[in-house]
């Protein structure tokens, strides 16, 4: 005992505890943002799109130049907020109907390629509209400073964030298991063809979904811009979160991506404090756990 | 004229000759059995109709209207239902969402199906089990009930035809019975239906005419009472 408090210092600090409890909680919804999204994409069109990142990061640019346009600085924040992810969404589907569709039944390693493609096409269309230099997206007057939560500093930008969280989860349930489409979304993951032959137009919910999917990637870009520094690496940071997320949870499961995105922004938050080396390693050695305990991820289905 | 038309269909999988030269009809009102040995292509006459496998030639016409090319959301749409022999419920979902997925919510175009004859409400006093069962997942029904809620769940879509593949086949004798009688109530409703079988008990009763497939052909078609009587048809293309 004596050991463990000489090494972790902290660990009879509850506040800290709580402040480190708190950040984890931030950084883990911005993961389940985008690995949702990613593993719903996943679950109908059975595409892993390797540029679900890339389309976090251009939402993230989109903050930084609608900010800029935006004459009114108390207002500009929240109405990018709201514009940037739909651009994305747009963006998404355009990629949908023009490209992705030609190949849903294609070989996986074409859908990989063509994704990974996508990576690449949308990072060069990056530098050259914004330019390599980092860019920052402020934050909002009103959430600029750090509020004391137990006497240790917390920046207020991060009660946005969880405030915000829970809406969205609880919104997200709402759409997947209250309404039609979200019934339609589930049965499509198990059975498209059965779903078509009841009369249901699956490739225009291929499209739905991937538009969706896309906004939450870039509900998750516009929220992050203001706690990141806006540059150019961000989608293969974020799209190797994301991925270890959905494969901890289970592709194509909704509270799987939520549990594990949780899990994996405690490990990275706690990690930093122990041995900020090791939290990555960490990461993928309980990746590597459970690909070897359940292959399909905590609450994924078996492939049949 | 017929309320479905299938003339001269021809359907492979791959390199493979499936059906050859297939033509039947089916009149509105009428329940039609297509019976034949295993592989004889049954099943994959549906599929042509449906979309799912669709032919290589040949017309298929509901009403006059052209399906063969249509996918197979645009031929449900024109009024087709499928019950494929697999059940294929939704596992992950309940018995209402099963059945509200496949309502109709799109425009009916003809045909007298204009009407919304079955609803959720119409559906489970066919099939009282469902409505006990209307919160559970599909996945946690027995053979019996998931063979139900397919068929309950095509109805939804209120078809003008509804094609069942071998709707009678691994379920308990008992359950058989209960499904027999409640397709006929089906047939009393007006409905047209299309039945692939194995089992001539099944049909016997239920059935208005017989078509008799053998590698992917019609060898013969008759009344079901002209069928029933002729025990030599029945050995040289039954009989196993
Ligand atoms: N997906 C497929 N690919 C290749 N061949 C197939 C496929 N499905 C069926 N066949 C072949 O097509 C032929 C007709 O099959 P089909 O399923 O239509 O027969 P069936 O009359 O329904 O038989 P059963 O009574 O066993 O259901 C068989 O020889 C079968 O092996
Ligand atoms: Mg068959």
């Amino acid at each position: 005992m004596e050991l463990i408090t000489s090494l972790f210092p902290w660990i009879t600090n509850g506040p800290l505890i709580a402040v480190q409890v708190m950040s984890g909680l931030s950084v883990g919804m911005f993961l389940f943002l985008i690995s949702v999204g990613m593993s719903l994409i996943f679950g109908v069109t059975r595409i892993v799109n390797l540029a679900h990142g890339s389309f976090y990061m251009v939402s993230a640019y989109f903050m930084v130049t609608l900010i800029e346009v935006m004459p009114e600085r108390a207002l500009s924040f929240w109405i990018a907020l709201l514009l940037a992810p739909v651009g994305v969404a747009i963006l998404g589907g355009v990629i949908e109907v023009t490209l992705l569709r030609r190949i849903y039944r294609r070989d996986p390693m074409m859908q990989l390629i063509l994704t990974f493609g996508l990576i690449l096409v949308i990072g060069t269309l990056v530098l050259l509209v914004w330019g390599p230099d980092n860019k920052s997206v402020p934050r909002p007057d009103a959430l600029a400073g750090s509020v004391r939560i137990f006497g240790q500093p917390f920046p207020s930008y991060y009660l946005l964030v969880l405030g915000l969280s829970p809406l969205v989860a609880v919104g997200l349930w709402l759409v997947f298991y209250r309404t039609r489409w979200g019934m339609l979304v589930r049965a499509a993951t198990v059975d498209r063809e059965m779903l078509g032959a009841l009369g249901v137009n699956v490739s225009r919910l291929y499209t739905q979904v991937f538009v969706f999917g896309s906004w939450l990637a870039g509900l998750g870009g516009a929220l992050a811009a203001p706690t990141v520094a806006v540059a150019l690496g961000m989608d293969a940071d974020v799209l190797i979160n994301a991925f270890v997320v959905v494969v901890i949870g289970g592709l194509g499961s909704f509270a799987g991506s939520l549990i594990s995105a949780l899990l994996v922004g405690e490990l990275q938050s706690f990690g930093i404090l122990i041995f900020p080396a090791v939290s990555i390693v960490l990461l993928f050695a309980i990746m590597a756990v459970v690909l070897i305990v359940r292959p399909w991820g905590l609450l994924g289905r078996p492939e049949e | 004229m017929a309320l479905l038309e299938v003339a001269h269909v021809h359907t492979f999988y791959g390199d493979s000759h499936i059906l050859a030269d297939l033509s039947l009809d089916v009149a509105e009102g009428e329940v039609v059995c297509l019976l034949g040995r295993n592989g004889a292509g049954k099943s994959t006459t549906l599929k042509s109709i449906v979309g799912v496998a669709p032919p290589r030639s040949g017309r298929i016409t509901l009403r006059g209207q052209e399906l063969a090319g249509l996918p197979p959301f645009r031929v449900a749409q024109l009024g087709i239902g499928y019950v494929p022999e697999d059940r294929r419920v939704f596992p992950n979902l309940t018995v209402h969402e099963n059945l509200e997925v496949a309502r109709r919510t799109w425009a009916h175009t003809g045909g007298d199906g204009a009407t919304e004859l079955w609803t959720e409400d119409v559906l489970f006093d066919l099939f009282p089990i469902l409505r006990e069962r209307r919160r559970q997942l599909g996945g946690t029904l027995s053979g019996g009930e998931q063979q139900m809620l397919t068929i309950a769940r095509t109805l939804m879509g209120n078809p003008d035809i509804l094609l069942l593949d071998e709707p009678s086949e691994g379920l308990a004798p008992l359950v058989v019975e209960m499904l027999r009688e409640q397709l006929g109530r089906l047939k009393a409703s007006g409905l047209t239906m299309v039945l692939t079988e194995q089992n001539i008990r099944f049909v016997s009763e239920l059935g208005d005419r017989v078509y008799i497939l053998e590698k992917g052909a019609v060898r013969y078609q008759g009344s079901m009472a002209e069928f029933l009587a002729d025990e030599t048809v029945r050995q040289a293309y039954l009989a196993v």
